[in-house]
């Protein structure tokens, strides 16, 4: 129920305690971004290349060297006070916020927040959200709607913690409310994907404005091993998953789920923390800057117009695949025979469904 | 041309469908009682799952589904192929189903009472959610905010459709941001979870109805139980997910039997969705 601890007379220009994630500070080396796993030797091997590259950036995103949230807001904001709890239950490591500058602009930052190693990552659940975080970005946004901040979101996690604790404490209504309120509230919301956008624990605090990715950022909408293991039953074509779902940022750029994307300094951002934090900074700032001067209906529409037009149908007009025959049954044709004198018989004996579906599941 | 005598038995139909077993309690069930209790065992009260033209069926006052936008079908955005493309899949699905995709809305009375309703097939793919599916819960909520009329969805989806990708994803904001233009109108939304709502579903319209009505033991959770145990390896307790584990931790306001599910929507949408007055525009009197 309290946001910080603050010493008496210290700590008046407060930073984020722990802001970790500082350039080369962690110990854990980086996979090589190699080849994956499940390479078949019969596949072309033009796809082949395809699948090993995407691959390769789903391992930079998810590299434990690379800027997390809270060493991201050191390089982009000025200030940066983080704010705790979600006033219901807990305070969630996976998820951080809390109020900042960029520029001289006020700011409400949210952000998922991997641990740069074994300790801080089973303290931060790496990066795995629960109800509790998913309900301290509601507070926050509702929060910043109240006192006219724009909102910047920092987007890097596998997907919303899975376990029965978080079932318990409804993490999927939490998801589906943050992603309300951010289709609610009247203020800018920039949101940038770092690293893994995982699915909806992501997509809760990413339903911005405008959303931007790093180049080696990745945005699915289930883990490749998760898609691997439910459409090829076995994870180990993680990499296939990978390629088949278009999760890199170009990939995402051409489909219009993302509107920019910022390229990474060297072989990629945990090359160089800081130019890729200056590099963020740049483009947040032009962003919120053109969101800021737009009136705020105008905004408003425009993200809702943003979210309606996402879909990729066709209206081929009147049913085509054809009804199964039918031959009506006696209720039916008692029902044509008298309803025309003003019988009515209700819902006596409708022919329909002996249709038990499969027990099949998609996520 | 053949003459075909009204009382003639249907040969087709039996008898590999004449006997349905329960897996609840391992009884046969004759199918016609079956279907007039609603697909729900008679025995143990098991509830089998229902296609959405029988849900509809089931809900409605006779006669009274008009069908919108039934001529959308996907595409195929990503160009996905796993074992087979999916393009196949849809037309199996199709073919299967005689649907083009795994979702119908329109307008409807229930208990007289004029509604926008839409209803989740899980027969199609898992009724997974995918563009189609998103832009008819768009609609439908768009439908009764156009009518000031109030909207019911009867989910039963294992989630965001993969095939379809970060743009299936979007279906969630999308459906969200239509539901919150109807709340802005003050118009009700009751959201009824049939056996299995997970994943993505869940996670967008379905969690956040005004009231939220659940059919008994149904799979209703965020994280399928697979994906649990394989990601964290962690051991779920009896009864994990269902409807009453819901039920229990607040996040369903009722359970209803198949039987009184009618019954139930109608008194709630009396009290949430009195008639207008008669000079009221309808949807600007009440504020949400």
């Amino acid at each position: 129920m309290v946001d910080r601890f603050l010493g008496r007379g210290r700590d008046r220009d407060a930073r984020a305690p722990g802001t970790a994630g500082a350039p080369g500070a962690t110990t854990a080396p980086a996979p090589p971004p190699g080849t994956p796993p499940g390479t078949t030797a019969t596949a072309p091997p033009a796809i082949d290349a395809a699948r090993a590259a995407v691959w390769a950036r789903v391992l930079l995103a998810r590299n434990a060297r690379r800027p997390h949230t809270l060493g991201l807001i050191a390089g982009i904001a000025d200030r940066f006070t983080e704010l705790h709890g979600d006033r219901l239950f807990g305070d969630d490591g996976a998820i951080v916020g809390g109020l900042g500058r960029i520029g001289g602009r006020r700011v409400v930052i949210v952000g998922h927040q991997k641990g740069a190693d074994t300790d801080e990552n089973i303290r931060r659940n790496f990066g795995m959200g629960k109800p509790e975080g998913f309900r301290k970005a509601i507070r926050l946004f509702e929060l910043a709607d109240r006192f006219g901040i724009p909102v910047v979101t920092l987007v890097d996690t596998p997907g919303a913690y899975p376990g029965a604790e978080a079932e318990e404490r409804g993490v999927a209504e939490a998801i589906a409310r943050a992603i309300m309120v951010m289709c609610r509230i009247r203020v800018p919301i920039v949101t940038v994907i770092t690293g893994e956008g995982g699915s909806g624990g992501a997509l809760a605090i990413a339903a911005g404005d405008v959303v931007i990715a790093l180049e080696n950022a990745v945005y699915a909408v289930i883990s490749p091993e998760g898609c691997a293991s439910i459409l090829w039953r076995t994870a180990e074509k993680a990499p296939d998953a990978a390629l088949a779902m278009r999760m890199t940022a170009a990939d995402q750029l051409a489909l219009g789920v993302i509107d920019q994307v910022v390229p990474e300094p060297a072989e990629g951002a945990h090359a160089d923390p800081a130019e890729t934090a200056r590099r963020l900074r740049g483009v947040i700032v032009e962003q919120l800057d053109r969101l800021a001067a737009l009136p705020a209906d105008e905004r408003v529409a425009a993200r809702m117009r943003r979210y309606r037009d996402f879909g990729a149908f066709d209206d081929v007009g009147a049913p085509e695949v054809p009804e199964p025959p039918e031959r009506p049954g006696l209720a039916d044709r008692l029902r044509r025979a008298l309803e025309p004198m003003g019988t009515r018989l209700g819902n006596l004996g409708t022919r329909e469904g002996r249709d038990e579906p499969p027990a099949r599941e998609e996520v | 041309m053949p003459i075909t005598l009204p009382f003639r038995p249907r040969r087709e139909s039996y008898p590999p469908d004449m006997w349905t077993q329960c897996p609840g309690c391992n009884q046969m069930l004759f199918n016609k009682h079956l279907d007039k209790a609603m697909r729900v065992c008679t025995s143990c009260g098991h509830h089998f799952r229902v296609s959405a033209p029988t849900r509809l069926a089931q809900l409605l006052d006779h006669g009274s589904f008009r069908e919108r936008d039934a001529g959308l079908v996907s595409r195929d955005p990503l160009g996905f192929v796993d074992s087979q493309p999916y393009p196949d899949r849809l037309a199996a699905a199709q073919t299967a189903t005689g649907r083009r995709d795994a979702a119908i809305w329109g307008f409807g009375s229930l208990a007289g009472r004029r509604i926008a309703i839409c209803a989740l097939d899980f027969g199609f793919m898992g009724g997974s959610m995918g563009s189609v599916v998103g832009e008819k819960v768009a609609r439908a909520a768009e439908g009764a905010l156009a009518e000031g009329i109030p909207l019911v969805i009867v989910s039963a989806s294992g989630g965001a459709r993969m095939q379809e990708g970060t743009l299936a994803l979007m279906q969630l904001v999308k459906t969200i941001a239509a539901l919150e233009a109807l709340r802005a109108a003050g118009l009700p939304f009751i959201s009824v979870l049939a056996d299995p709502t997970t994943g993505g579903v869940f996670a967008s319209f379905a969690a956040l109805g005004d009231v939220n009505v659940a059919e008994p033991n149904a799979l209703i959770g965020f994280a399928g139980a697979r994906v649990s145990a394989g990601t964290i390896a962690e051991e779920l307790p009896p009864g994990f997910q269902r409807a009453e584990f819901l039920f229990a931790h607040g996040f369903v306001d009722r359970i209803a039997p198949r039987a009184e599910l009618r019954a139930e929507l109608a008194a709630i949408l009396e009290v949430l969705a009195p008639p207008a007055p008669a000079d009221g525009v309808p949807g600007s009197v009440r504020r949400g």
